[in-house]
Formats: C-alpha cells, structure tokens, sequence
C-alpha cells in the first residue's frame, strides 16, 4: 500500500538533516512508508495522516516534530496544521513524535532540526498539507456514511455539514473511517486572504504548565532507580584527561560509581546530583592540557588581526565593480577596524540529559533543537542500531542554538553504558555550562569606504576575519573551503542578502579557526555583520555629513523591502521630528534568515558612559506572520538577548580556558534595564521569513548609533562592560 | 536527617544539613518546579519564599529553613485555584522557554504581598530574576494587571 502522506518534503531541510544524522540514517525521500491501514496513536485513536490523530471526542492531536524551546513554534505549527484541517482551535493538543518513530516510519514528520529560524518557514508547506489530506480524508468518510457527494460537504470547526440537507456530523465520528481510507495525492492549500486563524495571536498552547511547575524539562526528567551525575571536561579545549584519584572521594556520601567520559572528562555518579557534584568537586583531576593551553585572548586578536591584511588570503562573498581601485583613487576615504568577542548561549537551564541503557536497548530524555541528531548521537555512542535506540524530547529551558549540538547527549549515553539497566540523569553545572559552551565566533572586521567629490559612495570593502562555524560543525557545507554563511546580512543575494548597492564593494573572509568551538548562537553570523556595517554606516554618513537615515536611503534604492522596514522604523520612532531633549537615536536595518528587519533606539547618556534605553521600535517583514503576539516576543526578546550580549557577554581566554564561569561574570540583563519593545510588524506575503533570531542583528547597533549620536565616540567592540559602558 | 515544611506540610529528608535547600526540595522532596540556574543566587529561577520573603533557595542551607514556612511553586496555588500571579502569567502569555518563570512568579507574588499596586519603579527594585529569552515585557505587564484588578 502506497501512501503519500507529505508529498513534497522540503529537499534542503533533507540534505542539511541527513548531514547531521551521518551516513548509517540517510533515507531516500520520495520512499512511501507502508504499515497497517490505520495507523493508531498509543492511545489507539486513529491517524488520519501522520501529522493528525482525531479521538472520538473531538479531541485533535498535532504532530509537531520540531523542538519548542520558548520561540512558540509548537504553537505556530499548530495553528498551520488547524488551519487548513478546519478543526475546533479549543480542542487542538499535540505531541511529539520520536525521531526513533520517525525514523522507522521514513520520515514521514520531516526534518526535526529546529534552528536558523527554519521551525516555521521551513515546514509551513508540508504542515499544512498534513492538515489539508486529513480534512479531505473526514470530509470523504463523512460523505460516504452518507453516500452523498463529498463535493456537497463542507467542514467547519470539526464540524462537517451535507449543505444540501443541513446533516451535520464530527470529526471525532468519523476519525475511525477517515483513517482507513487512501490519502488524496494532492490538496489545495487555501489562499492566505482565507486564513482564519493563521494570523491570529492566539495564546500559547504550552502556557499553564509553566506557570505551576509541573513542565517537565530534562532537568527535571524522573525514572524509577535513576541516578545522577555531574560531570567536568577538560577546561582547555581539545586537552585530555590525563588522571583522577577516586581513593580521595571514595566514602563520600551517595556516591556509586567515578566514571572516565570518552578522553576528554570525568564523571561522578551518585544517588542525588548534589552529592554527586559535591563529590566531583572533591576529585583530584589531571588534565593534560597540549598546546592550546597556550592560547590566549590576545594571541588570537593578534592572529585575527593579521588577517585584515589585504596581503592574507581570503574568500571573496560579495563583489562588484574594482572596490579596491576605487578606494585608491578615491577623493575621499574613511577606515575603520571592529570586533567581536566569543559569547555564551547561556540558556537558563544548563545542558542535561537522561539516558538509560541495557545490552539491547538505548534511550534517552533530553530538550534538544534537532531530535535526529540526539538520536545519531544516542546510536553512536551506545553502538546499537537505529531500531533499538530512542529519544523523547521534553521541554527545552532555552535553547538559542546550544543544544542543536549532542555532545551533552553522547556523555550521557557514554555514562549510561557504564551502569546497565541503572538510567542516569547527566546535569552540567552552569560553571560547567560555562567553560563548555559552542560559542559565538570570534571575529574582527576592517571596513573602508571611498566618497567621490560630492560625497557620494563609490567604494566599499568590507574584510572580515576569523571564525566560521561551518568549518568546525558542518564542514560538508563549505564550498571550496568558503563558509558562505560568514557573510549573513553581506551576501550577494539569498536569504541574508545585503541592502545596499554600492558601485565598487568587496565582501571577503579570512578565515581563522582559534581552538575554541564556535557554534550557531542566536542570530549566528548576522550579529556580527550587522554591528559592523550599520555601525559603520553611520560613520559614513557622518563622513559624508548627512543623517544616518538619509545616507541609507539613497543607497537602498534597489532593495525595497530592506527600505520598507526601515522606513517603518523610522516613521514610528519619529525620526524627522526631534528628539526630546536629551534623547538620542540611533537606526540600523539588515536581512537574516529570509526576514527583513530594522530598529531604532532612543537613549540617553549620563557622565559619557551610564546608558539608559528610553524606547525601541522594531520593524520586521517575514513575508506572513502566523502569529503576531508571538513574533512580537520574538522579536522583544531578540533585544533582551542581542543588548545582553552588548552591554555584558564576551568571553574571554587564559590559558586556552573560558575565563567567565556564571552569571556573576558573565552578566545578563534585568527588567529594569529593558524598555518596551515597539514592534512593527509589516509582512509583505509571497514569500516565508524566519523570526526568532533575525531582530536580534539590529539590537546593538541600534544602540552603538544611539550611543554615538549622544556622546561623538564610536565604540568598535563589544562588550561594553570592557569599555566601562553600563546600563545607567 | 532535617525536617522542612514546604507547602504545608512537615517532611523528614535524609538530607545534610549544610545541602542547598534548593537541592532539598528538588531531589529529597521531589518537588522541580524550582529551577536551577546558576547556584550561586544571581539568577533567581530557584526562588521560594521562607515564612513569607523571596528568596534564592540556592544560596539557604536546610539547616537554615528548618522550622521556617517554605512555600515552591508547587504551593502557590491555593486548593485547586490558582494564584491571581499564576492566572495573570497566563492571561499575558508570559512564559516563552518558562525555565526561569518559576522564580520569576514567586518574586512577583512576594512582591505584591508586600506591595499591591507597585510602581515601575518598585517592579525594577524588586525583580531581579534572569530571563535570557526576554520576557520582561510581559512580567511588567502582567504585575500592572494584577495591581489594576
């Protein structure tokens, strides 16, 4: 039996999830999957496709098979599937299927990875045509109990009506019939100017729980006998394990096992965490630290530095015209050189997982962005086959791109395998969480822009150097050993395509890959590129002695969508009128993750360096909005994550370790160095833009032209802390 | 061994006396609606009150809440009603990850106890609490709500 049941599986989001799964995994995609004519939900109500479970009281169940982590996909997605299944929005719940289930199902839920804000954009078109199949699919069994024609039927909230004699019916009713029949090869998606609830700020469907403490996140996980551990890795990355002398902590109370993770780390196993980590602090640990022990903060400036050199080589991103023959020849030219440092995720709960092991069988309980990769790394490191191992995700307590990675997933699995049929439950501590961390990568940048006679732009090169994520995560996906995703917000064209058109413009990487891993932190490439040229923007205009916003103006001309958001930015912030008296606003726009975006900050500035943000108001067009009381968290949020990163992140390196060890080093705003978040939110349709993380690029210039427009000094790194800048 | 009353009732934990409460209440009374965030009491998502006070359970040894009321966020609620905090929270869709929103609610509910209508002003002195997705908005919002009704 062939069944269809999401027809055209997004062939990227394929490509990009089978590289992270490796090879043992890959699945063809235009397979069908087979199985028994209905397929049951554990609590036996009927599948009417794969992403819809109708139970006989109306009750609709949701497949979601990306990861909520607060960003409100798993309500987003939802509200797609309900869309166009035409059910009762009050009874909708969902659920997570496994990536085991999905898996041995041949994906039939897609791609689980839930990062570079793809959650929504990136599986809108197949959600919604699981919703579509399984109403058509009501519909006809309804139809066919009342042998009349399904063209004289409509459905309506879970309610399906013969027009012609006004019979009504339910989904509930007619699930165990639906479910049995063969899935329509192709539906008809609605036309947005149809949608009823996509669009709608409906609330958040996994709110309640949050609210009274009984959501489950994999700190929280619980099983019958569980024990639990704490673990440290070697502080130098890339630096082993050399020794531990358990006899020291040997009697210590609660402890059962001391447990050597891979060559890196080290673990205690004890009845509570608590002890356990009482007891690994206890540990007399060896590391043997190699060569990185050397590195430093300042040795890897120093190296990042040289590639600003225009005699190093480096990969080109974006060029038109001669930019270097027209800086040469220029009337006019103005340089500037910026940087920014490593940042940790920092998500509030520390990474963690669960996993309990037998000779045949392997699962784990852990919050993760991409449900398939943890599950590679279940396989892997437990050497079972695929059939044999799970993963059940539970709530993530932040995610921002960390736990995309599975390295917390692997000791897990790695520590489990030392005590068979006994599940452990793996806790970092945030010191742990700190020192271990896929950070934001380190890089410098040097600009110069060439004016003619009549200060008009002609020439811009913009020459970034360091740290590309790809090379370390995914280095599959450099091209000729380019990481194209190192020109977010500056590319050519694309999903991050720059906004501005200039005659002569170089746009080039010298790559720089320090010991320290880099990882995909909220907004990834674009905060950087975004800091470094709308802050070098408004140097420019400065230059060219016209307003920031003007300056801008002329040169977007071709990018009308950049332009719109802008604009909208403006207007609202009331940029051609006067600030009040001292107030002073800053503006800055880019395009990430297939969204255009723009902000403006009002501040104001006691004694040169206590900042206070009066006002922010953000503009954002990601082509539909599916739930605007969502996006504008987003969007709010974004400020909150991307001015934290501003004013207190940056780590540093000593002796090849993290310096920062918790959030009394490694600060992070309060509620009362935020103001109200203005969003604008000006969806344009025709095409699916990401929304968590492209806002945060504008965050920090917004606020460095603010700070700029106040005080004359422009500040070229971050963090601000560094500089003795600080909320006032 | 260390008796602690949280949420009403009396319990005998084996549990040492210099333990964090924090880590009493998740791992020997089994209650996780208490987060832990940082363990060294800037964060916040830990807070409970004692006899009535907010504060950061990871920085309050057992032998210290011993005879003290010890309210979680288990035991907020009052019977099977919720506190005006915990419907407030849901009426603003305040939570986006909800790790730290635990704490964050037991700071606001010790708040209002001790200032029912409070001002911009005293939200910004007495809520300290982290939340990295930014939900600061929403909390402000929410508070005024409460102290509105």
């Amino acid at each position: 039996m062939n069944k269809h049941v999401s027809p055209k599986m997004n062939r990227r989001a394929f490509v990009i999830g089978s590289a992270t799964l490796g090879a043992g995994l890959a699945i063809g995609l235009d397979l069908p999957f087979g199985g028994p004519a209905v397929v049951r939900a554990a609590d036996g109500s009927p599948e009417i496709g794969a992403w819809v479970v109708v139970r006989p009281d109306d009750t609709v169940v949701i497949r979601i098979a990306r990861s909520e982590m607060g960003q409100g996909s798993l309500t987003g997605l939802a509200q797609l599937v309900a869309e166009e299944l035409e059910c009762d929005w009050t009874k909708v719940t969902t659920e997570y299927p496994t990536p085991g289930q999905s898996v041995a199902r041949k994906r039939v839920w897609g791609d689980f990875s839930t990062g570079g804000s793809r959650g929504i954009r990136s599986s809108q078109d197949y959600v919604r045509k699981g919703g579509a199949t399984a109403r058509v699919m009501l519909i006809q069994a309804a139809a066919n109990g009342w042998k009349v024609p399904v063209s004289e039927c409509k459905a309506d909230n879970s309610v399906i009506t013969h027009t012609p004699t006004g019979k009504t019916t339910t989904y509930g009713k007619v699930a165990e019939a639906a479910a049995k029949l063969t899935p329509p090869s192709d539906v008809k998606l609605k036309d947005p100017k149809d949608w009823k609830l996509i669009g709608k700020g409906v609330k958040r469907l996994d709110t309640v729980d949050k609210t009274t403490g009984a959501m489950i996140y994999g700190a929280d996980v619980k099983l019958p006998g569980m024990l639990n551990a704490a673990i440290k890795d070697c502080p130098v990355f890339g630096g082993k394990l050399k020794s531990f002398d358990e006899a020291k902590i040997a009697g210590m109370k609660g402890v059962k096992k001391v447990v050597k993770v891979g060559d890196t780390a080290v673990a205690v196993v004890a009845d509570t965490w608590w002890h356990a980590k009482t007891a690994l602090e206890a540990l007399p640990i060896v590391w043997d630290e190699g060569d990185n022990a050397k590195v430093s903060s300042e040795s890897i400036a120093k190296w990042l530095a040289e590639g600003l050199n225009n005699d190093q080589p480096a990969y080109v991103g974006n060029k038109n015209g001669d930019a270097k023959a027209a800086i040469a020849s220029a009337a006019k030219k103005v340089e500037a050189v910026y940087s920014y440092p490593y940042q940790n995720h920092a998500t509030m709960e520390p990474m963690n997982a669960t996993a309990l092991y037998t000779a045949d069988k392997c699962e784990v309980w852990c919050g993760t962005q991409n449900g398939e990769a943890a599950f590679a790394a279940v396989l892997e490191a437990s050497g079972l086959p695929a059939d044999k191992c799970d993963v059940h995700k539970v709530m993530l307590g932040g995610g921002f791109g960390r736990r995309g990675q599975t390295d917390y997933v692997r000791q897990a699995v790695l520590i489990a395998k030392e005590m068979p049929g006994t599940p452990v439950k793996l806790l970092w501590s945030r010191e742990e969480d700190m020192a271990h961390g896929r950070y934001h990568p380190i890089t410098q940048c040097k600009m110069t822009g060439a004016f003619d006679a009549n200060n008009n732009l002609v020439a811009l090169h913009y020459r970034l150097s360091g740290q590309s994520i790809l090379f370390s995560l995914r280095p599959e996906a450099l091209q000729n050993g380019m990481d194209p995703a190192a020109f977010q917000g500056v590319a050519q064209s694309g999903e991050a395509a720059f906004g501005y058109s200039v005659p002569n413009l170089l746009v080039e990487h010298a790559m720089r890959n320090p010991h320290v891993p880099p990882g995909f932190w909220r907004g990834v490439n674009v905060n950087h590129n975004a800091i470094y040229m709308e802050c070098f923007m408004d140097e420019l205009a400065q230059a060219a002695g016209q307003d920031p916003l003007e300056f801008r103006r002329k040169l977007m001309g071709n990018h009308p969508k950049h332009l719109a958001v802008l604009n909208a930015v403006a207007e609202k912030i009331g940029w051609s009128t006067p600030a009040p008296q001292g107030i002073y606003r800053g503006i800055a726009q880019v395009m990430g993750y297939g969204s255009y975006v723009a902000g403006a900050a009002e501040i104001s500035v006691t004694d040169g360096n206590k900042i206070k943000v009066h006002r922010i108001v953000a503009s954002t067009d990601p082509g539909y909005v599916v739930n605007p009381a969502q996006v504008e968290r987003q969007i709010a949020g974004s400020f909150v994550y991307g001015l934290s990163a501003l004013f207190y992140g940056g780590c540093t390196v000593k002796d090849g370790k993290i310096e920062q060890t918790n959030f009394d080093t490694y600060n992070s705003m309060r509620i009362n160095e935020m103001p109200k978040v203005e969003s604008v939110m000006v969806p344009s349709g025709g095409f699916w833009g990401g929304v968590g993380e492209p806002t945060i690029g504008v965050a920090a210039p917004a606020v460095l032209n603010a700070y700029f427009a106040a005080t004359g000094k422009r500040i070229r790194s971050v963090p601000l802390r560094d500089q003795n800048i600080t909320f006032a | 061994m260390a008796n602690l009353t949280i949420n009403g009732k009396t319990l005998t934990l084996d549990v040492e006396p210099d333990t964090p409460l924090l880590w009493a209440i998740r791992e020997n009374a089994g209650l996780t609606g208490t987060k832990y965030g940082c363990g060294i009491a800037q964060c916040g998502a830990c807070t409970v009150h004692v006899d009535g006070v907010a504060m950061r359970s990871c920085g309050v040894s057992v032998s210290e809440a011993a005879g003290k009321r010890i309210t979680t966020i288990e035991g907020l609620a009052s019977g099977g009603t919720l506190h005006k905090v915990q419907e407030a929270w849901i009426a603003q869709d305040v939570p986006q990850c909800g790790y730290c929103q635990s704490g964050m609610i037991m700071a606001v509910a010790a708040l209002l106890s001790e200032k029912p209508k409070p001002t911009d002003a005293d939200i910004d002195e007495a809520i300290t609490n982290i939340c990295r997705c930014g939900t600061f908005q929403q909390v402000r919002e929410a508070i005024h709500l409460i102290a509105s009704a």
